[in-house]
């Protein structure tokens, strides 16, 4: 992939600072244009059709936790716990709307209802959590993501012609007739409308890459690297760590939340227990396969992983095994000196 | 310029991408349409493309294998008897909501006709829309959840008209299994319920247990829940025990039932064990001493010793297929089958039909038909899709299920 950056993160600013950007919002406008005509004549199977909405989520998603973990350095293993934040919110949202409002103010409120909510979530764990480094850090997040996804197995949400109600058990409120849950403790949530459609995922990727991107290049966006990199240091020349953690912290969660909304929105039902640990590990595979701090790399490893366990469906039972290898295999030609060394010279003729 | 050929590449690069990824999907759906008709043409007529999903990978693996056995012989079976002509094409969803409408684009892809839908519940959930949207008539084998058939499950309305279900809901087994419990009160008096509140099988027939026990004043002394894949169940079966409980109803999985009953063993317990369908299977779990499940009963609708000629056969042809003594989840999925091919023959639906014809022919057939299958005799679907049948009570002796008084 030509837009791997060569020196870590401070390469691409060294270089060229739009390009990256540039190859990013092509790419994703690009395949948006394509899939889109593609959709309208009907010439995309199903299958894929069927995969356009949750593959932006996991781009939105992914794009957030690089911020996290690639330009911030912070290993964190709860993002799906911060989608299931945003997920359930986002669902909350337009089922309590979904007479009043059309699907598309619905699923904008959703998702911005979402984020803030996860933004802020996000801060609160903050707070305790970026005290820590490296490892513990990691085991807090993840503990993070375990505790949200019980909680909302355990969370009641329902509303009737009384109003909302909230409950962890379930035995306290009776319903009035017609009354609906919109979150039904283990259950879920059931009887979602499908309103999360393409367009609106594809404006989220954008509009993550253009967040995330703004943020790389500004003062803050240095500062966060500059205390990855070297926490003394950045100290040491005023920078003020707490803060520039924490908004990496948040605006990743934030970002995870409107993917959780768009997620959410997208199924008719929906369990907790989809995002548990293993959801958060699918998304540090697809930032760590498609490069720490690399953007476009995150987009291109998150679009081919995602699909590629569903495109391998014809070999039947071998696919989950298959798609391992291809994971290992892509893990030890990405770190092959001798490929990468090749890799780097053919840049340089170019260059 | 530069800039300019990156540009080129990235949408080159892109452009590549997509259409890779289209040629991936086309290729996928021509070989599996390739593999057609070679059986069509051997019986003369085409066959009607018939999916389904369910978990072949994954911890509840073993439901989704059961039923793509018990389909696929049931596919062989009517095609050899040479009338109405099916053929299977069964995905991996890996009891995921998200994979099973994935599995749904992959099988609408593959030309699916009339479905199975899913092996199990919150797939099932989440794919029923799909099939109402593109009116493709679906019978789930074992999805027992309320949601699978209607829009809001909750309140049980909003049905989708198009999703039936072979199997009982998850409240008839509930208020079944408490009306049984009511009418026999040498089974116990005073209940004790342990279930697994992350699990909706589980918790909706606990909801609905609990609410017919009210309603016949049942005395229900306890209640325990566990989680996840908890193993130790100490807690629970002492305290229902300290309650006094001489009935412990387990609406649960059988491999956590079966550590229960180690437990109540361990602690010299004798209440009386009550179990539903996800208690069968217990004689069969390695590394269990079948002894103790003496005199546990359970209420289900298939029982693979059954003496009639239907199940024996069955049990016979599935053993030989697969080496494995069929559980319900592959009588269920053996059922859907031949009430399939019962609708389409009575029907006269041909495979260039299109789907919303089969669809509307398919819903008029099974609301009106009876039909006789290895999981209950005369059973009749309602215009909501959810089935009649009469639940079986057995009870386990001499490690062996026999039908219980009635």
């Amino acid at each position: 992939m030509n837009g791997k950056e060569k020196k870590g993160i401070f390469g691409f600013l060294l270089d060229d600072r739009h390009r990256t950007r540039t190859i990013s919002y092509t790419m994703v406008i690009a395949a948006y244009i394509i899939l889109e005509v593609m959709l309208k004549t009907g010439s995309l199977s199903s299958l894929l059709t069927g995969l356009l909405v949750p593959a932006t989520c996991y781009l939105v998603a992914a794009i957030g936790l690089n911020l996290n973990v690639g330009v911030s350095g912070e290993l964190n293993l709860g993002q799906a716990g911060f989608m299931a934040v945003g997920a359930f919110s986002g669902v909350c949202v337009s089922g309590l709307l979904a007479n009043s409002l059309p699907p598309v103010a619905r699923l904008i409120l959703a998702i911005l209802i979402g984020m803030v909510l996860t933004a802020f979530v996000g801060f609160l764990i903050g707070i305790p959590v970026l005290k820590l480094q490296g490892d513990y850090l990691a085991i807090v997040t993840l503990a993070f993501g375990q505790i949200v996804m019980n909680l909302i197995m355990n969370l009641y949400v329902a509303f009737d012609s009384t109003g909302l109600k909230v409950s962890f058990v379930e035995s306290k409120f009776k319903l009035e007739q017609g009354g609906k849950y919109l979150i039904n403790g283990p259950m879920g949530a059931t009887g979602t409308q499908r309103i999360a459609n393409f367009t609106t995922g594809t404006i989220l990727v954008l509009f993550a890459l253009v967040v995330v991107y703004n943020l790389l290049y500004s003062r803050n966006g240095r500062a966060i690297m500059a205390a990855r990199d070297n926490r003394i240091a950045a100290e040491a020349v005023g920078i003020d760590i707490a803060k520039t953690k924490m908004m990496a912290f948040v605006i990743s969660a934030a970002l995870a939340g409107a993917a959780g909304a768009l997620y959410g929105l997208n199924y008719s039902t929906m369990v907790a227990s989809k995002f548990d640990y293993n959801t958060s590990i699918l998304i540090l595979v697809y930032v760590v396969l498609g490069g720490l701090g690399n953007f476009n790399g995150t987009l291109i490893a998150t679009v081919v992983l995602f699909l590629l366990p569903q495109l391998l469906r014809s070999l039947q039972d071998y696919r989950m095994l298959i798609y391992a290898i291809i994971l290992i295999l892509i893990m030890l030609i990405t770190n092959n000196e001798f490929l990468k060394t090749k890799a780097a010279s053919l840049r340089r003729k170019k260059a | 310029m530069k800039k300019f050929w990156k540009i080129t590449l990235a949408v080159a690069m892109s452009a590549f991408m997509a259409a890779s990824l289209a040629a991936c999907g086309g290729s996928t759906s021509s070989s599996s349409s390739s593999s057609t008709p070679a059986e069509s043409t051997e019986s003369g007529s085409a066959a009607i493309k018939i999916g389904g999903s369910g978990p072949l990978t994954g911890p509840a693996a073993v439901y989704g294998t059961a039923v793509k056995n018990a389909a696929e012989m049931a596919v062989e079976e009517v095609n050899a008897k040479g009338g109405v002509q099916f053929e299977l094409q069964f995905e991996d969803d890996k009891h995921d909501a998200e994979e099973a409408a994935t599995a749904y684009g992959t099988l609408k892809d593959g030309g699916m006709q009339i479905s199975l839908a899913t092996v199990t519940s919150a797939p099932g959930a989440a794919v029923a829309p799909l099939y109402q949207e593109d009116q493709t008539f679906a019978i789930t084998p074992s999805g027992s959840s309320p949601s699978v058939v209607f829009s809001d499950g909750e309140n049980m309305t909003g049905a989708y008209g198009n999703v039936f279900q072979m199997c009982f809901s998850d409240p008839n087994q509930g208020s079944g299994s408490a009306s049984y419990i009511k009418a026999h009160p040498e089974l116990g008096s005073k209940i004790a319920i342990i279930y697994k509140n992350d699990d909706p099988y589980s918790k909706g027939i606990f909801n609905t247990f609990s609410a017919q026990a009210e309603a016949d004043s049942l005395e229900i002394v306890y209640t325990g829940t566990f989680k996840g894949e908890e193993s130790d169940f100490k807690v629970q079966v002492a305290d229902a025990k300290s309650a006094g409980a001489d009935l412990l109803f387990l609406p649960i999985y059988y491999t956590p039932a079966s550590q229960i009953l180690q437990e109540a063993n361990s602690i010299g317990y004798k209440p009386t064990f009550f179990g539903v369908d996800g208690m069968d299977g217990i004689l069969d779990l390695e590394g269990f001493d079948t002894s103790l499940a003496e005199g546990v009963y359970l209420l289900t609708p298939f029982v693979a010793n059954a003496e009639d000629e239907l199940t024996k056969t069955f049990v016979e042809n599935y053993k030989a297929k697969t080496g494995e003594i069929p559980n319900q989840f592959a009588a269920d999925a053996y059922d859907c089958i031949y009430a399939m091919a019962q609708a389409c023959e009575a029907a006269g639906i041909t495979a260039d039909m299109s789907n919303a014809d089969i669809c509307a022919a398919m819903v008029e057939q099974f609301t009106t038909m009876t039909f006789n299958g290895l999981t209950g005799t005369d059973m009749t679907w309602n215009e909501n899709g959810e089935v009649t049948k009469a639940p079986k009570a057995m009870i386990i002796e001499n490690g062996e299920y026999v039908p219980a008084a009635e």
